[in-house]
């Protein structure tokens, strides 16, 4: 299982366990998880409103791509360590990292 | 005021086949929608993308798509506001409705179908002391009338096509631009970007970039601006306009001050019309839940048909609805 840490809008923290094998992106797993996130564009990082903060473990992830580079530069407030979650695939890399969910922009 | 059947809040792609099922029970629509282009999020955030899931098309481009639904509703002449926000609602003696917009355009209906998407595009904000108290005072979020900018001093923020777009545009009649740029190279149409240092280079704008604007400064109206490298020195530029173009952003806006039943950013709706708790307002599309919806835009369209059939009795009053299909009496235009 990989064991990440949430933080939602208000500051609750939650931890979510996540079987290794499963095949989505973090954005699949905060909206199954039912937190409040929009994801308008389905995925496809062309909308930003999945957008999250890596609190801890940034140097786990991927670079981002063009495109999401291009979208996390339009946004006013972004910095390093904002990631959109549509385009963070779910893997063992992942374990022991916290995102918080960025406020709504 | 413009006099209507059916007034349609917003004109993505369910908005826009109501019309078509509105046009052969003879009803007539007029659509508001915030944006300046019909379309909602099929033109706004993915034209290009190919969708596979409308029924009859292996693939086709949203763009493509909004086309299609134009062309297929042209005989019906719906009538557009653009560009403009529905922010109240009123309900006549008779029960009819009158809607009004933020630019204070009227219109009375019989009937009101909210078809918004997933809510509003509002442009998004960047978080600068004062910028609210400078908005009509030299801060502005979109450009709708670029003559008001001839002449003045203006800086623009932001690193994609719409700032890339509005500072050549405006490279030309202002007395000055500057753009700035937190990154230092930009994401826009490839044209556009080399358009951009071009005219930086010949001395036309001003290009600040690996900078943000950190404050806003004036009395009556905006006079200067406040901006920062990654050193956080702070540089004051002279400007009458400040105008950010961070992209936009859906938000449920004015809707959910009018009594509807929201759960979670969208509106409760019944299955047999698609009627919400307000007498003559229907929502179809992503706007809408019930138990099984599915955010689909092939649902959307199920809806409008059935929204259709329930709205006939507010606007013919009396008459019979008669369900004819298209295959014996073809779609008569207006």
């Amino acid at each position: 299982m990989i064991k990440i840490t949430i933080v939602d809008r208000n500051g609750k923290r939650a931890n979510l366990e996540i079987p290794t094998d499963i095949n989505l992106s973090l954005m699949e797993i905060l909206k199954a998880a039912e937190y409040d996130i929009l994801a308008t564009c389905g995925g496809i990082a062309l909308c930003a409103t999945c957008l999250v903060q890596v609190l801890k473990g940034t140097e786990n992830l991927p670079q981002p791509g063009g495109q999401e580079l291009d979208m996390l530069d339009t946004l006013p407030n972004a910095d390093l360590n904002s990631r959109l979650s549509c385009q963070l695939r779910i893997n063992k890399e992942m374990d022991g990292m916290i995102f918080q969910i960025a406020a709504e922009h | 005021m413009i006099t209507t059947d059916i007034c349609i809040v917003g004109a993505g792609p369910v908005g826009l086949f109501a019309v078509f099922e509105a046009g052969l029970l003879k009803m007539r629509c007029h659509l508001v929608d915030v944006l300046t282009q019909v379309g909602g999020q099929l033109s706004e955030i993915y034209p290009h993308k190919p969708i596979y899931d409308i029924p009859g098309y292996p693939e086709i481009k949203a763009q493509e798509l909004v086309d299609k639904l134009m062309e297929q509703i042209k005989p019906f002449n719906p009538g557009f506001s653009l560009g403009a926000r529905v922010e109240t609602i009123s309900r006549e003696p008779d029960g009819s409705l009158v809607i009004r917009t933020n630019d204070h355009t009227e219109i009375h209906c019989q009937v009101l179908v909210i078809a918004g998407g997933l809510g509003c595009f509002e442009p998004r904000k960047p978080d600068i002391d004062r910028l609210i108290e400078f908005e009509g005072k030299g801060v502005a979020y979109m450009i709708k009338e670029p003559e008001l900018f001839r002449n003045k001093e203006i800086v623009l923020a932001g690193g994609g096509d719409s700032a890339l777009d509005w500072t050549i545009f405006l490279a030309n009649s202002a007395a000055k631009v500057t753009l700035v740029h937190r990154g230092d190279t930009f994401r826009g149409a490839p044209h556009s970007v080399e358009k951009v240092f071009e005219l930086a280079k010949a001395g036309k704008i001003d290009l600040i970039l690996q900078s943000n604007v950190m404050g806003l400064n004036g009395e009556e109206h905006l006079q200067s601006v406040s901006i920062a490298a990654r050193d956080n020195v702070l540089t004051t530029i002279p400007a009458n306009h400040f105008i950010p173009l961070f992209g936009l952003s859906p938000k449920l806006g004015p809707i959910a001050e009018w009594g509807l039943m929201i759960d979670r950013s969208a509106i409760e709706v019944n299955t047999i019309d698609f009627s919400t708790n307000i007498t003559r307002v229907y929502a179809i599309g992503d706007i809408n839940t019930y138990p099984g919806k599915l955010k689909l835009i092939l649902c959307g369209f199920h809806e409008a048909a059935l929204m259709a059939q329930g709205a006939f009795k507010y606007v013919y009053p009396g008459k019979k609805l008669s369900f004819k299909y298209t295959t014996v009496y073809g779609a008569p235009a207006f």
